[in-house]
């Protein structure tokens, strides 16, 4: 539809897997980390909170440089991943998508929080003396009340993965059909002469791509909001 | 016969809270004006405010004892709990919300059970709709139909008619009284309503500041109005 070339169909196909994989990773974690950080107090706590924040407020560079050492084959968690489970980051689309998530996560946790904080713990409450143990009334009535917040939350995350780019060409560099995706194709195709009409479709895809991101993420959260209040 | 005995303590800021009382089969009420302390007991007999001292004991069961270390969960002390604003969870239809107390305790669904509950209170018609399309009077009666549902030991009514207009009041009266009556259930009946609590209760316990004042029938009422409660 919109005359791609293999190649750079490579790269679309490529942004998106990295996307939805960095997301759906991302994802128990951030509700997780939201539900901490909204309920409870610990030794810790803020520097937690810090940490989530923090690729919001670092200059992506740094963030994939940290990545770099850390994820890295001779890093520590990356070496390992890479001796015990056979996973490898560097230079992989998987570490495109290690990442993307990271990026992401500040954006996916802040709305997921904010909704935990806004539920009334009475329902809670409720459905404990009705018998539901703690991990059922999480599973029953917190995260189907916080939902909206969730939605918002993936869409966020997976918006700001499917654009990465600082974080993702520092650590996995710009290797194509491994780890170019649509940005950095972008990227690459505004260094080469000639590349203007190539770049230009590409970044057609793009605003496709996060417009129906977006339209799909409004259509969820108001079949959700009809969930809860029946109209 | 005793059916719960409670014997507790907290401090809640400013407020010194010393209870003892016993109940027995029918329907006791928590008697006395706003702030005395009543929701808290309730609370406390619910398993979801935590006393300081003492002990809360249920048929033959020790829910709670502060000197054994005895705190039996929310989930699993069987008791019934109609809240003064309902609580049904938004995201359920009346129906799930019915249903909620088997669900979670994994037994098979009763549908004779079911029936002869919902016609009880009268909510049959209700089922399909949401929590937010019902009327006042509608939402108590589905709450005290969920915790009926649940098969408690003891039902919690903590002013289950405080939201309602004197009309609504009137309309569910009746069913908390056939409740009484038919169901057989021990009754804990929170209240600051005189009127209520004489269409209701068998046994008063009045509270002020957070102690029992006094223990006895229906008669303690009229003292309470005379001293200008009601």
């Amino acid at each position: 539809m919109f005359d791609l070339s293999p190649a750079e169909w490579t790269a679309v196909e490529l942004s998106l897997r990295i996307a939805i994989v960095a997301t759906a990773w991302a994802l128990p974690f951030g509700i997780a980390a939201g539900w901490l950080l909204a309920r409870k107090n610990f030794w810790g706590k803020t520097l937690l909170d810090g940490l989530v924040f923090l690729p919001l407020v670092l200059p992506p560079v740094v963030t994939g440089y940290l990545l770099l050492i850390w994820f890295g084959r001779r890093g520590p968690i990356g070496g390992f991943l890479d001796n015990h489970f056979g996973i490898v980051f560097s230079f992989r689309w998987t570490g495109a998508a290690l990442a993307c998530g990271v990026m992401g996560f500040p954006l996916m946790v802040r709305p997921i929080r904010l909704a935990f904080e806004a539920i009334d713990r009475k329902f809670e409450d409720a459905a404990a003396t009705l018998g539901a143990n703690q991990i059922l009334v999480f599973l029953t009535v917190t995260l189907p009340l916080a939902l909206p917040g969730v939605i918002a939350g993936v869409l966020l995350c997976f918006a700001r993965a499917l654009g990465e780019f600082g974080a993702t060409i520092t650590f996995v560099s710009n290797i194509p059909g491994e780890t170019q995706t649509i940005s950095a194709a972008i990227y690459t195709l505004t260094q080469i002469p000639g590349g203007d009409a190539e770049a230009g479709r590409l970044v057609l895809v793009a605003i496709v791509l996060a417009l129906a991101a977006l339209i799909a993420s409004e259509w969820l959260a108001r079949r959700a909001a009809i969930r809860f209040h029946g109209e | 016969m005793i059916v719960l005995a409670v014997d507790v303590e907290k401090q809640l800021g400013a407020l010194q809270l010393s209870v003892r009382f016993e109940a027995a089969r029918g329907a006791t009420a928590l008697f006395g004006p706003s702030g005395a302390g009543k929701t808290s007991v309730v609370n406390m007999i619910a398993g979801l405010l935590t006393p300081d001292r003492g002990s809360i004991t249920l048929d033959d069961t020790v829910l709670f004892d502060a000197a054994k270390g005895i705190n039996v969960p929310p989930h699993r002390r069987r008791i019934g709990y109609v809240f003064q604003e309902g609580r049904l969870f938004p995201h359920f239809s009346v129906r799930q919300n019915l249903d909620y107390g088997r669900r979670m305790s994994g037994r098979a669904h009763d549908e004779a059970e079911f029936a002869r509950i919902a016609a009880l209170l009268d909510i049959k018609q209700l089922l399909d709709r949401r929590p937010r399309m019902l009327s006042g009077g509608e939402r108590q009666r589905v709450a005290v139909g969920r915790a009926l549902l649940m098969r408690p030991c003891l039902l919690l009514l903590d002013e289950p008619l405080a939201s309602l207009d004197t009309g609504h009041k009137r309309e569910i009266l009746p069913y908390l009284v056939r409740l009484r009556d038919e169901a057989g259930i021990p009754i804990v009946y929170v209240s600051h309503t005189p009127a209520e609590v004489r269409r209701i209760a068998t046994t008063v316990v009045r509270l002020d500041s957070g102690r029992v004042v006094a223990t006895g029938g229906l008669d303690l009422l009229d003292d309470a109005e005379a001293d200008g409660l009601g």
